[in-house]
């Protein structure tokens, strides 16, 4: 510190200018700021900008085109109580992720129970378990999807050649199925929270479980009283993420059954786009934004006010 | 039985149950590669037989043809594109500011973390419209500017694992850097960006990842069929009017998986290391 300052007032004499100048870009809080500057101007043009124009055009008639037309609250009264699709949407998101995120981080556990100890096979094992994670949210994959479990598909002559089904059936093209066919896509892609789950199970203390044997404690108890406890923070982690990541479910839906049919697998954002983008009803469109935001920041708040009741933070 | 033979046949007994659950977990991968060799017949005809009948490669061809005269390779080409820039253009950005977050003293850092977070969290889709009008505005509906802009300007997910990976290195480095006369520059440039590139690699895995799948935003922004990036290309494949060549579909997503997949490969190690360094407290 000293060494700097005495070296920018040999050069004050000189140029004086450019030394304040110079100062002050290296002055650390500055210096922060010139780091992060990138961060806050896309926040702002990015992020704060599109959210409050968007809060603005949920009070507005507005297709795209023109200037948008206020008309009050007549949006959010739309939804609610003038549009069954749009209720009917919100009961299919909610369906939707409360069945796929419990299934996918509890499959994402049991796996990595079995896959925690090292060892070459079992890290082939972990990568085959982990591929459909990498791949699954793509387009290639929902295509394919579409076949397996459509009228011609593997999974239905399947279930008739051992027996379990009698007729050709599209589970994609029954309203009653569809929605599952998407669901079991989304808990197929357990790989990732499984990663998470191994690291977190690797970090737990080796004294903690020989501690529990001396005590005559069996696997089970060790389970109940040791592992979960210890991988709270990682499960409370793997669950924020994946609920919100499962309001924002679009692209299998969308290839898959493109909402359909009779809107039983209409996700909200595959509802958002529909209304924004194909019948240009942005207004409509916003406010249905807003009110995903203030839904997934309730599930969210929820879930945080929750977490001292049940996340055990080790050191605390 | 003595207790080795025991544990043998359990221990066969798990390999089995496990190599069975791992088959039906590839199973969709497996039957898209294997039907990409199949005839539209051999399709319909045998759908429950993984393998081909007889190998037939003109699927490819067919695929590749693509649809109305532009071709997989202009896919293809814009694919890599605008993956390569936006990659970098995440990365590098979010290096830095992570350097700004993890290594320097400022008032409003907290605030300012707590914000990234935030965005971290906060569901993308739901800025799209205003994010539209916004593009649109400027000109930018129907290039590839709205999918690669962006990211120049950071990307919280990737903020945050390198600035967890920064503060595992030993402030020491910094301080001695310090007081060898480097300054906050310097000091990220020589010696904090040689030592960060795991945390690199692994974003830009990440990164390449979810640009090259990205579906929403090229749907979106992307109206003329030459612009197109791959996913949205194959996604032709599924509409009403394409006439339905299952085994084109099928060639074209396998080609589409195949660079996401070497890349799975190659850097599966850095991979589960990134995901452990974000998922835990660090």
């Amino acid at each position: 510190m000293r060494y700097k300052r005495s070296e920018s007032s040999v050069l004050k004499n000189k140029k004086q200018c450019s030394s304040s100048l110079r100062r002050r870009i290296y002055n650390e809080n500055i210096v922060g700021y010139v780091f992060i500057a990138p961060f806050i101007i896309g926040f702002l043009v990015f992020t704060v900008y599109p959210l409050l124009s968007s809060l603005y055009l949920s009070f507005t008639k507005f297709s795209g085109l023109g200037t948008p037309e206020w008309i009050g609250l007549l949006n959010y009264k739309r939804m609610f109580f003038l549009d069954p699709r749009y209720i009917k949407s919100l009961k299919v998101t909610f369906v939707y992720v409360f069945i796929y995120v419990p299934l996918r981080l509890t499959f994402a556990l049991i796996v990595a129970m079995l896959f925690k100890a090292g060892g070459r096979i079992i890290a082939a094992y972990r990568t085959m378990f982990y591929l459909p994670s990498v791949i699954g949210g793509s387009v290639a994959v929902a295509v394919v999807w579409r076949q397996l479990w459509g009228y011609d598909g593997v999974i239905n002559r399947f279930l008739i050649s051992i027996g379990l089904m009698e007729e050709q059936f599209s589970f994609i093209g029954s309203k009653e199925t569809a929605l599952m066919t998407i669901i079991i896509l989304a808990i197929w892609q357990f790989g990732s929270p499984m990663l998470v789950f191994i690291a977190g199970l690797k970090d737990i203390p080796m004294s903690l479980y020989e501690a529990a044997t001396v005590d005559g404690a069996n696997g089970w108890k060790k389970f109940w009283k040791i592992t979960m406890p210890c991988l709270t923070p990682i499960i409370f982690f793997n669950l924020v993420n994946q609920l919100i990541s499962g309001f924002m479910a679009f692209t299998q839906a969308f290839i898959i059954t493109r909402g359909g049919p009779n809107d039983a697998t209409m996700l909200y954002v595959v509802y958002l786009y529909e209304k924004s983008f194909t019948t240009f009803q942005m207004g409509y469109g916003s406010a249905m934004a807003w009110v995903l935001i203030v839904i997934v920041s309730i599930l969210t708040a929820i879930l945080f006010s929750t977490q001292n009741k049940w996340v055990y933070y080790g050191n605390e | 039985m003595n207790y080795t033979t025991k544990k043998i046949i359990k221990k066969i007994i798990f390999h089995v149950f496990i190599l069975a659950i791992c088959m039906l977990m590839i199973y969709p991968i497996l039957y898209m590669f294997f039907g990409s060799f199949k005839t539209q017949q051999d399709i319909f005809q045998n759908p429950t037989s993984l393998f081909p009948e007889k190998w037939h490669f003109k699927n490819y061809v067919n695929g590749w043809k693509g649809f109305g005269g532009t071709t997989f390779s202009t896919f293809f080409k814009n694919s890599i594109f605008i993956t390569i820039i936006a990659v970098f253009g995440q990365v590098a950005s979010s290096a830095v500011i992570a350097y700004g977050f993890a290594r320097c003293r400022f008032k409003g850092k907290t605030i300012w973390f707590s914000i990234m977070i935030i965005t971290m969290l906060m569901p993308q889709q739901v800025l799209i419209i205003p994010q539209y009008i916004m593009f649109n505005s400027f000109g930018w509906v129907n290039t590839w500017l709205p999918l690669i802009m962006p990211g120049f300007f950071g990307y919280p997910f990737f903020i945050f694992l390198v600035y967890q990976f920064i503060r595992r290195l030993p402030e020491e480095l910094d301080e001695s850097a310090y007081i060898d006369g480097c300054s906050k520059y310097t000091i990220f440039f020589r010696i904090v960006l040689p030592l960060i590139k795991p945390a690199l690699i692994t974003s830009m895995i990440f990164a390449t990842y979810w640009k090259w799948d990205d579906f929403f935003g090229p749907m979106i922004y992307l109206t003329d069929i030459k612009k197109y990036t791959i996913s949205v290309a194959l996604k032709m494949f599924t509409d009403p009017a394409a006439q339905s060549d299952w085994g084109a579909a099928y060639a074209m997503a396998c080609l589409s998986l195949a660079p996401v997949v070497i890349i799975f490969f190659t850097f599966q190690k850095y991979l589960v290391e990134g995901i452990s360094t974000t998922g835990l407290k660090g």
